[in-house]
């Protein structure tokens, strides 16, 4: 490890900038999650207040949890954020490696073509997209939704990851070649590993979106079995707009399950920064 | 041949089981009305499906937002569901032009529906019908009759009386005096100049003509009500640019404001959530003794499906829609929400009977923005949203918003073709 | 790399799986709907009209003043982000990328914690907590004497856009935040351990050594930020409706394009004006992105480490 020496004043200093911030970042999640515990009075009385044995108050998911299957919601979630993120992952990195790591004609029309997809708001082609999916009988299954989302993120995948790949040392990969290594083994016994951070940055960009859709859950996979969390909780966001204490406590549940996804996930995350970079 | 015997009971039994099945026929019903859910599954379903073995029902609602754009995907798509809730006029009268909704002009149930009650889901000239009308909806003031009683004050019948009455709840401090916002602007139109303007534009007469060319929106009958609104600024509450409607809503529920210009969709929400008396009165005429009109907007209606493939079933339950046993079971369970049927419905609620009370004493109308008029690019009812909640806020007088809405109606808009 | 003669089908392999996906779902679908710009409703279904919708889009002052109006507004959005989100970003990763910070990890969950979070979640709790009438931002402003400053900010026309895209901003810190991070992190000690060898530590290692190394990192966040911002529309749905109010002050290209092409209220859908805004947003992001493709992208240095 390097020998950087830092100032107790900087340190300081550091931490009380991230220490601001952190309490902005959190302030609206914990006015949320304290107001959906608290008696409708209470709410618009004392928004800041802590809950007292007064003011406290279990109406909202009490309203909420009497409505739908949410451990259901949650496994399709879960399903479907998870699958679509492996292929996205898998697709998207051999597409970057072929991208960065050979000149051939076309390299960079091929490259800017993978990128037309965020450019466009994929909605519009919502109709074509529902046909398609009509016309193989993917409608209400969780394929639909899975494959939409791997091509969402295959362009945000292929441009984040081919960046990250022209920084990997070309004398490793010749080395490599020199062992007689196939050009398949290179990039998945070599270059992948150490792309790590730069998958993990990728999965947690794409997870987001994928979790948070309510646009495709609607359209293509509007039926109780196959409905996503997202989906499933919109539904009373919309049904309850005046009763404060099921919105409130719907969108605290709603915050619940994607904390503790991220959480999961940024584990691997910093674990695969921390072991990718190249000490 | 025991493996054989084994096999076939075990296929007998598949396709017994299939059968059994088949006869069920579910049927699934495209919504906006999410907050209804509940409604539809405790009751209106078990009675439907009580009387009528064989067919379920699957009440399928998205949110009001996304309903258009989501049932049109559907239906281009077509993956929509068997039965379709209906946007009053254009929006439902695209789907029908466009091959989308079934013709039900011979739909038995349609003769218990007046000619102004199909208006909104027939084609110009009357001549076909392509939803069963469930509800309108009726303009008009809540008020916190607490609030009247503690500051002596009385249900005012004219403008001036209104304006007084505001003023006194203003000048006491207690509550702010009306509850309304512009942060969502449709309220300022829906419950502002649609509200208080039949009035002055004599309901029907005004609306029609305003459609023949004969009147223009520039017209002084056009104008007051926008007058009004202006006025109506003092009295909202402070920050009011940036109150939303649910905000709204939550001050009048939670007592802190005295009058809630109305839509009577609201009657069954509020009822949960004031713990005080709630009294109702219709807009106010400009003088005193002259004839009222009320906004009784055709809202809410259901349709067919062209594609679907029980077109039987669903014409039972469409017929079952149309009879007085719907009528009666809806507006009981959704207060607020008046059957369109000739039939006369006993209502429970004392808030909603005031309000449909009305219309025996005041000529009903519907919004003047719905019927033809926004057809066209500038969109009168998009326009309107946007000139309502400028004149409250003072942001553009009364004469240039009529002006611009009249010229952006011009501009697409030539009368008698 | 050497070419070698024979032919390279692991180039076709590699690229196979991501360009079949990708074609299918998007670019086919994507591109028949842009094709209806085209198009216009006839009397009997969709009839040719050349570059008619173009010429109404630009030349109907009904459609093209609330496309520019659209246009700057989305302008000044993505300034905005630029001068706010992305400084912020860099900042808080370079503060986190010092390895002896404690709680690092803690500060980092907590900072990407608004990114993770949907636009509903979003939009209700900044319009709950800005509201004039709950009173969360009046009465905090007046804890420190400065409730004169508090106005109803969202429904102003002078403030409401600035203060969407601050809320954006809060939202999507994390993006840059954690690329950077990631970027910083993989560093070489070895590179700083030489420049602490030339006496070149703390804030001037960042300036002189470390910002180079990731200005590639960052030119994939000015990048994927212009694109973002000028695709955004979901917050400004969640948190002023389809009007994009107060009279169009929040109205952004995405809002635009949403409330033609599907219609809302009494405003029937109009897939061929929509998709002509659509494919006039393509344009524009298009021009960016080859701006950065080609302008920028190829002549970032790169270190290989």
């Amino acid at each position: 490890m390097s020998t950087a020496r830092s100032h107790p004043l900087n340190t300081a200093a550091a931490h009380a900038a991230l220490i601001i911030y952190t309490l902005i970042a959190l302030f609206p999640v914990f006015v949320i999650v304290v107001n959906s515990f608290k008696a409708r009075k209470a709410i618009f009385r004392e928004p800041l207040a802590l809950p007292d044995a007064e003011s406290f108050s279990l109406i909202g998911y009490q309203t909420v949890m009497k409505q739908g299957d949410f451990f259901g919601y949650f496994q399709n979630s879960m399903i479907v954020t998870v699958v679509a993120l492996f292929f996205i992952l898998l697709f998207g990195a051999m597409a970057a490696f072929a991208l960065a790591e050979y000149r051939f004609k076309g390299n960079t029309l091929m490259g800017l073509y993978l990128a037309l997809g965020i450019m466009i708001p994929i909605r519009i082609g919502t109709v074509a997209i529902l046909q398609m999916m009509v016309a193989t009988g993917l409608v209400n299954t969780l394929w639909a939704l899975i494959l939409v989302y791997t091509a969402q993120g295959l362009p945000l995948a292929v441009f984040i990851l081919s960046e990250f790949m022209r920084q990997v040392s070309d004398d490793l990969k010749n080395a490599g070649r020199i062992d007689g290594l196939s050009e398949y083994a290179i990039f998945f016994r070599l270059v992948l590993p150490l792309v790590r951070p730069a998958m993990a940055t990728v999965a947690v960009f794409n997870m987001i979106p994928i979790w948070n859709d309510l646009w495709f859950p609607l359209i293509l996979a509007p039926a109780e079995e196959v409905k996503t969390l997202t989906l499933g909780s919109q539904v009373f966001i919309g049904q309850f707009v005046t009763d404060w204490n099921a919105v409130l406590s719907a969108l605290s549940l709603a915050i619940l399950p994607v904390m503790v996804l991220y959480v999961i996930f940024s584990r691997q995350l910093i674990r695969g920064i921390t072991s990718g970079a190249v000490k | 041949m025991n493996y054989r015997t084994f096999t076939a009971t075990l296929l007998a039994s598949t396709l017994l089981a299939g059968s059994a099945m088949a006869q069920d026929v579910t049927l699934t019903i495209e919504s906006w009305r999410n907050d209804d859910l509940s409604i539809w599954q405790d009751q209106i379903i078990p009675a439907f499906e009580a009387s009528h073995p064989g067919i379920k029902l699957n009440f399928a609602p998205s949110a009001p937002a996304e309903y258009n754009a989501v049932l049109n995907s559907k239906l281009d798509a077509g993956s929509a569901g068997d039965l379709i809730t209906c946007r009053p006029f254009d929006a439902s009268l695209a789907l029908y032009d466009g091959g989308k909704l079934a013709d039900l002009t011979d739909l038995p149930g349609m003769a218990n529906f007046s000619d102004v009650a199909k208006s909104g889901w027939s084609t110009d000239d009357g001549s076909a019908t392509f939803c069963v009308p469930m509800a309108s909806v009726i303009h008009g003031f809540i008020y916190n009759k607490d609030a009247f009683a503690e500051l002596g004050l009385q249900e005012p019948k004219t403008v001036d009386e209104f304006f007084a009455v505001l003023d006194k709840i203003k000048e006491d401090g207690t509550y702010i005096p009306m509850a309304m916002g512009t942060n969502d602007q449709w309220e300022a139109a829906t419950m502002g100049y649609q509200n208080i303007g039949p009035n002055y534009w004599k309901g029907e007469d005004g609306r029609t003509a305003l459609i023949k060319g004969e009147q223009k929106l520039t017209d002084a009958d056009w104008v007051a009500p926008f007058e009004q609104l202006a006025r109506w600024k003092g009295y909202l509450g402070e920050g009011f640019e940036a109150q939303t409607y649910p905000d709204s809503q939550n001050l009048f529920t939670l007592g802190r404001a005295a009058i809630y210009p109305a839509g009577s969709w609201e009657i069954s929400g509020f009822n949960g959530l004031a713990d005080f008396e709630m009294g109702a009165f219709p807009p106010p005429v400009p003088n005193e003794g002259d004839e009222c009109y009320i906004s009784d907007h055709v809202d809410i209606a259901i349709g067919m499906n062209k594609a679907t493939e029980h077109p039987e079933e669903t014409r039972t339950f469409l017929d079952w829609v149309a009879s007085p046993e719907f009528a009666k079971l809806y507006a009981n369970a959704l207060p607020g929400f008046f059957p369109l049927s000739n039939e006369a419905v006993e209502l429970d609620d004392p808030l909603a009977q005031e309000f449909v009370s009305w219309r025996d004493e005041c000529k009903s109308t519907i919004r003047s923005t719905y019927q033809i008029l926004s057809r066209g690019t500038p969109n009168l009812e998009n326009e309107t949203w946007n000139a309502s909640a400028q004149v409250i806020k003072g942001e553009e007088s009364p004469q240039d918003a009529a002006a611009r809405l009249q010229q952006g109606l011009e501009s697409w808009y030539t009368p008698g073709q | 790399m050497t070419d070698r003669p024979r032919r390279r089908w692991h180039i076709a392999v590699f690229l196979a799986p991501a360009v079949l996906v990708y074609t299918a779902i998007m670019i086919i679908p994507l591109f028949d709907t842009l094709r209806l710009a085209l198009f216009n409703k006839g009397d009997d279904g969709a009839v040719f009209v050349g570059l008619r919708n173009f010429a109404t889009l630009f030349g109907d002052p009904n459609w093209s003043r609330q496309f520019w109006n659209a246009l700057i507004n989305n302008c000044w959005f993505f300034v905005i982000h630029m001068l706010v989100q992305n400084p912020i970003g860099i900042a808080l990763a370079a503060i986190l990328s010092n390895p002896r910070l404690r709680f690092a990890g803690l500060y980092r969950t907590a900072i990407f914690v608004p990114t993770i979070l949907s636009f509903v979640i979003v939009g209700f709790a900044w319009k709950l907590i800005l509201s004039p009438i709950w009173g969360i931002a009046p009465n905090m402003l007046d804890a420190v004497g400065l409730k004169s400053l508090f106005s109803p900010w969202l429904g102003k026309e002078s403030s409401a856009l600035t203060t969407l895209a601050l809320i954006s901003v809060w939202q999507f810190v994390g993006i840059p935040m954690m690329l950077i991070y990631a970027a910083l992190l993989s560093i070489p000690d070895e590179v700083l351990e030489a420049a602490e060898c030339d006496g070149i530590t703390g804030w001037a290692a960042f300036w002189k050594i470390k910002l180079p190394l990731i200005l590639p990192s960052i030119g994939i966040i000015s990048i994927l930020t212009f694109v973002a911002n000028f695709n955004a529309f979901d917050l400004i749905y969640a948190a002023q409706g389809t009007l994009a109010g107060p009279d169009f002050s929040s109205d952004i290209l995405g809002t635009f394009l949403y409330r033609t092409f599907f219609g809302f209220q009494l405003q029937l859908g109009d897939p061929y004006m929509g998709s002509a805004i659509a494919s006039a947003m393509f344009g524009v992001i298009l021009i960016g992105v080859c701006l950065y493709l080609f302008g920028i992208q190829t002549r970032i240095r790169r270190y290989q480490f």
